[in-house]
């Protein structure tokens, strides 16, 4: 695998020292070294979307970064979003509530990439179809037709709308 | 049927929230990737650039001189396989000419990723630079891509064949096709292209295959853990009880998965060789080429009719695009939409002739619909094309030829009984929502603006259910087994319950539904139900999910199974009331005497007399509480509905964007009204995809040029509206649920709703015509060409980027020569 460097990342609120090959991508080292294997891949191409974690706060395209170029960040991934006594985040619970998926396999990254959405948002008011759906265009679902995963991420939103009110 | 009677429901119908999600939400399923075993070994397959060549030399030494790698295995290192990939489908009395498909190519690659080599080794980086360093030497032959081109037997895709035609499969009811045309007042024909498309489930496929002390498991992203148990068994020489397969979380499938995959075999094989468990784990490119593909024919269609509007004959001639070689349904697929190809509509004399036919290009199966999105998109297109040729509104048309109500059970010319359907309610209902008067108000007023607004409808039935296995068995249709389908259930000692089904979901919800359906008939809550599923360990002998069957045919079978239970409880219920059993039902979560509620027991009792305290129950009466069982439906079941579509076209760019969509779906009476509308969401969308955005493109050599998703468009949430459906529930007489099947229905009745739609949008510009992909490029072009301002086609500029299916049917006019091409 060639020469291997040194790597420190923070995942979920834990700390990790590792020596990873070079070309090691982000989505295997969280998959294949830390056993977090709610990051799919889905395309190669960083056009699906399913590999879609946090890093430093920002949703990335793990299959398309390098575990090197993380090193020192803080990553947040599908497993680090359920509270510590594994109460639901918004998200999860409103994916849950409005039939936001069926196979499952993209919703990691739909989560990940509408925390993202949500957290970037400035506006006030409840978010439009159309917000969600221009946020969440950079991931790709076959199942759901996206109908269900707008609802989600509305109801969601509301629900946090609720919580901050 | 059952002879039991069923309670009032109150979990069945409710939109409970699933069963299976608390895992996917928060990173916790397993899909087949997210496995790894001790010593696992990782695989990587060398595949061909060529479309078409002689394989001369491989050689392996580079790769085997890489650190980690283990073996380079060819096609003649697996010679010892006993059987072939297989092809399902014996029809009797009719010849197809099967090419034979090996995991590996024995001496010649005829598609491009045609797989040559299989490289093993302890990293799956490493694997991968290994199968780069594999110089395979070719030989280059000629290669054909188009299908009508491959009709002429220029070139041969298999020389030992002789032609690339495989077979030829006619059928006709009702009398003579060409006299019901020659006598029709009107007669419509035209050249439809159903172009070629990806399944793209976003979990690609996967393995891992461990051989070990005997026996094999193999771990499967499949739709069909037990025939992959069974063929194993045949390709590799093992004894079946020593095979076991298991489909863990399978993330989506849509057809793509319902195959038995040369990697797979590959695997199991190399695990036996090897010694160690062996994981292959498909990369998106390697799932845009060699997973298989769907649709692609060319339909010359005829349709007659009486001046006022009754069809009266409907003739279809379908050259189906079979690429290089068979996969395990791969020419039975047009034969599936015949079986509908009346659609809704009494026609009394309808033809089909399907030839199937070899090119150089990956092969085609069953994808969401499997034939009847072709056979639906003809019929429905050819309605509107009818309607525009009478000059009678195209709702009318439909409605003057709708088979009524009141002639169900209805035997179409073709012997197939329609079990149920009131099409005139669902579209009435569709009609409802949309209301075409203030819609063509508000397109005249858009068109005034410049905005090319249009609507399109598809009124669809649809044939699933897979099936009776009588109809469709080797004796029967020729299918190489019957597809009935098993249940388990298990009530344990504390009264909980385990059920396991043979249908193998992938995204569909059973875990949820079947759990509303069982607890209904115990007495029990659906969160004390666990359906298992896909693991050939655990249960009996099951088919697997596709053709939308799941419900009506594995539902069935656990209502069934778990009806069988209920009886023999309220029997034990009675004996310790000292009661008459028809007096016990179930009624608030428990077995309680009619009339005296208080008087009762829980299912949890029931069980404890089934389990732990034998003086409990009547004498002579076995112990426990489980029933296993195998359904077999004694007909398809017929879903049908009304689809609208509302679109916009960017007179400038071409550009195609849906707007709204109305859906009026009835697949009999919901189990969970919530899980409909995601499949009906889900499959419109697919059909979206293909009719405006999606196809695999191969260019002249057969270089697949949509390798990727980058060049593969699959819809994005930009691309696709929210929709607004609607159910009417009309009861199957088929089985004891009424239910009928949703999975595919979306698919099926989506894309000539889009294609009419857009005509209405264009008709006014002199377009009365046009097919699939609608994509922005063809439909200026079919603009341009309209209004003859000297642009034309542009063959030689963007013209040249237009894939060679579907070529020259933008603009192509309302009539096509006889015979067409052929």
């Amino acid at each position: 695998m060639g020469a291997t460097v040194a790597l420190q990342v923070t995942v979920n609120g834990e700390s990790h020292d590792s020596e990873v090959p070079a070309r090691m991508l982000l989505v295997h080292y969280l998959r294949d070294e830390l056993g977090l294997t709610g990051t799919h891949v889905g395309c190669d191409t960083s056009n699906c979307g399913a590999c879609t974690c946090l890093v430093d706060g920002e949703s990335a395209k793990s299959c398309t970064v390098l575990a090197v170029q993380c090193d020192g960040a803080q990553i947040t991934t599908i497993e680090g979003m359920a509270g510590p006594d594994g109460e639901l985040h918004a998200l999860q619970e409103g994916f849950w509530a409005e039939h936001g998926l069926q196979c499952g396999y993209c919703t990691p990254g739909m989560i990940m990439a509408a925390a993202d959405l949500l957290e970037r948002r400035t506006a006030d008011g409840p978010i439009s179809e159309q917000e969600v759906r221009k946020g969440l265009e950079g991931n790709l679902c076959r199942c759901t037709g996206y109908h269900n995963i707008v609802k989600a991420v509305q109801a969601a939103a509301e629900a946090s709308r609720e919580v901050a009110a | 049927m059952s002879t039991v009677e069923v309670p009032p429901t109150k979990h069945v119908g409710q939109s409970l929230r699933r069963k299976e999600d608390p895992r996917l939400i928060t990173g916790r399923a397993t899909y087949v990737d997210d496995l790894a075993l001790p010593g696992m070994l990782h695989a990587a397959v060398v595949r061909s650039p060529e479309a078409h060549a002689r394989v001369v030399a491989i050689d392996a030494s580079a790769a085997l001189a890489r650190p980690g790698i283990k073996a380079v295995y060819t096609g003649e290192d697996m010679s010892d396989l006993l059987a072939p990939l297989p092809m399902a489908w014996a029809p009797p009395g009719v010849e197809i000419k099967t090419p034979e498909r090996w995991p590996l190519v024995r001496g010649h690659v005829r598609h491009m990723g045609d797989a040559v080599a299989l490289v093993i080794g302890d990293d799956k980086y490493v694997v991968v630079d290994a199968a780069a360093d594999v110089e395979v030497e070719y030989e280059s032959l000629p290669v054909v891509i188009d299908v009508e081109q491959a009709l002429k037997d220029e070139v041969l895709v298999h020389a030992s064949l002789g032609t690339n035609k495989t077979h030829e499969w006619s059928m006709g009811g009702g009398g003579d096709i060409e006299q019901a045309l020659a006598a029709s007042d009107v007669v419509v024909q035209r050249r439809i292209v159903n172009h070629r498309t990806a399944g793209a489930a976003m979990e690609p496929r996967g393995c891992i295959a461990e051989y070990r002390a005997g026996a094999l498991t193999v771990w499967s992203s499949t739709q069909v853990p037990h025939l992959l148990r069974l063929f194993y068994a045949v390709q590799m020489g093992i004894s079946e009880d020593k095979v076991r397969v298991i489909a863990p979380e399978v993330g989506g499938g849509f057809g793509g998965k319902l195959q038995v995959c040369a990697e797979e075999t590959m695997c199991a094989w190399a695990s036996r060789k090897l010694g160690r468990p062996v994981k292959w784990i498909e990369t998106r490119s390697e799932n845009m080429a060699v997973s298989h593909h769907g649709r692609d024919q060319v339909d010359y269609v005829r349709m007659g009719a009486t001046a006022d509007g009754k069809i009266t004959a409907f003739h279809a001639k379908i050259i189906q695009d079979l690429g290089a070689y068979f996969g395990l349904l791969t020419p039975m697929i047009p034969e599936l939409g015949a079986f509908v190809m009346t659609g809704c509509y009494a026609i009394p004399v309808v033809q089909t002739d399907i030839v199937g036919v070899l090119t150089n290009k990956f092969f085609t199966d069953a994808i969401r619909g499997a034939g009847r999105p072709e056979m639906t998109h003809m019929l429905e297109v050819m309605i509107d094309q009818l309607a525009e040729e009478l000059g009678i509104d195209p709702i009318e048309l439909r409605r003057r030829n709708f088979i009524a109500p009141e002639q169900f059970p209805y035997e179409t010319p073709y012997g197939i009984t329609y079990d149920s359907g009131n099409y005139e309610a669902a579209l009435d209902r569709a009609l409802e929502i949309v209301d075409m008067e203030a819609f063509r108000a508000e397109q005249a007023d858009l068109r005034s603006r410049g905005v090319l607004r249009g609507i399109g409808f598809s009124t669809y039935t649809e044939i699933c259910g897979l099936a009776p296995s009588r109809a469709v068995g080797p004796s029967g249709f020729g299918l190489g087994i019957g597809l009935y389908e098993s249940a388990l259930v298990r009530v344990h000692p504390t009264g909980s319950v385990t059920v396991y089904t043979g249908a193998s979901p992938h995204g569909q919800g059973h875990e949820t539904g079947f759990a509303q359906i069982v607890a209904d008939r115990v007495g029990t809550d659906p969160s004390v139900v666990e359906i298992v599923h896909g693991d050939t360990a655990t249960g009996p002998m099951g088919l697997g999910t596709y053709g939308s069957r799941s419900l009506s045919v594995g539902g069935v079978a656990v209502a069934h199974a778990a009806e069988k239970i209920a009886q023999k409880a309220r029997e034990i219920v009675a004996h310790n009331l000292e009661a008459d059993p028809a007096d016990i039902e179930v009624r608030d979560g428990r077995f309680s005497l009619k009339g005296d509620p208080d008087q009762g027991m829980t299912l949890a009792e029931v069980a404890g007399c089934a389990y732990v305290d034998a003086t409990k129950m009547p004498e002579g009466m076995e112990l426990g509480l489980e029933q296993a069982l195998i359904y077999d439906p004694s007909n398809f079941v017929f879903p049908f509905g009304t689809h609208v579509c509302v679109v916009d076209v960017d007179p400038e760019t071409g550009k195609v964007e849906v707007v709204r969509w109305v859906a009026v779906d009835d697949c009999g009476p919901a189990v969970n009204p919530m899980l409909i509308d995601g499949q009906v969401h889900g499959g419109i969308v697919h059909g979206i995809g293909q009719a405006i955005y999606e196809q695999v493109v191969y260019d002249e050599r057969g270089q697949l040029v949509t390798g990727t998703f980058v060049d593969y468009a699959l819809p994005t949430t930009m691309e696709v509206p929210s929709f607004e459906t609607d159910r009417t529930e009309t009861k199957s007489p088929s089985n004891s649920l009424g239910v009928k099947g949703i999975g595919e229905a979306g698919t099926i009745a989506a894309t000539p709703a889009i294609v009419n739609a857009v005509i209405d949008a264009l008709r006014h510009e002199g377009i009365s015509f046009i097919d699939m992909p609608l994509t922005p490029l063809r439909v200026w072009q079919a603009l341009e060409q309209a209004r003859g301002d000297g642009n034309g086609p542009r063959d030689s500029e963007q013209g040249a980027s237009l894939p060679a299916q579907g070529e020259g049917s933008a603009g192509s006019g309302p009539t096509i020569p006889e015979g067409g091409r052929s």
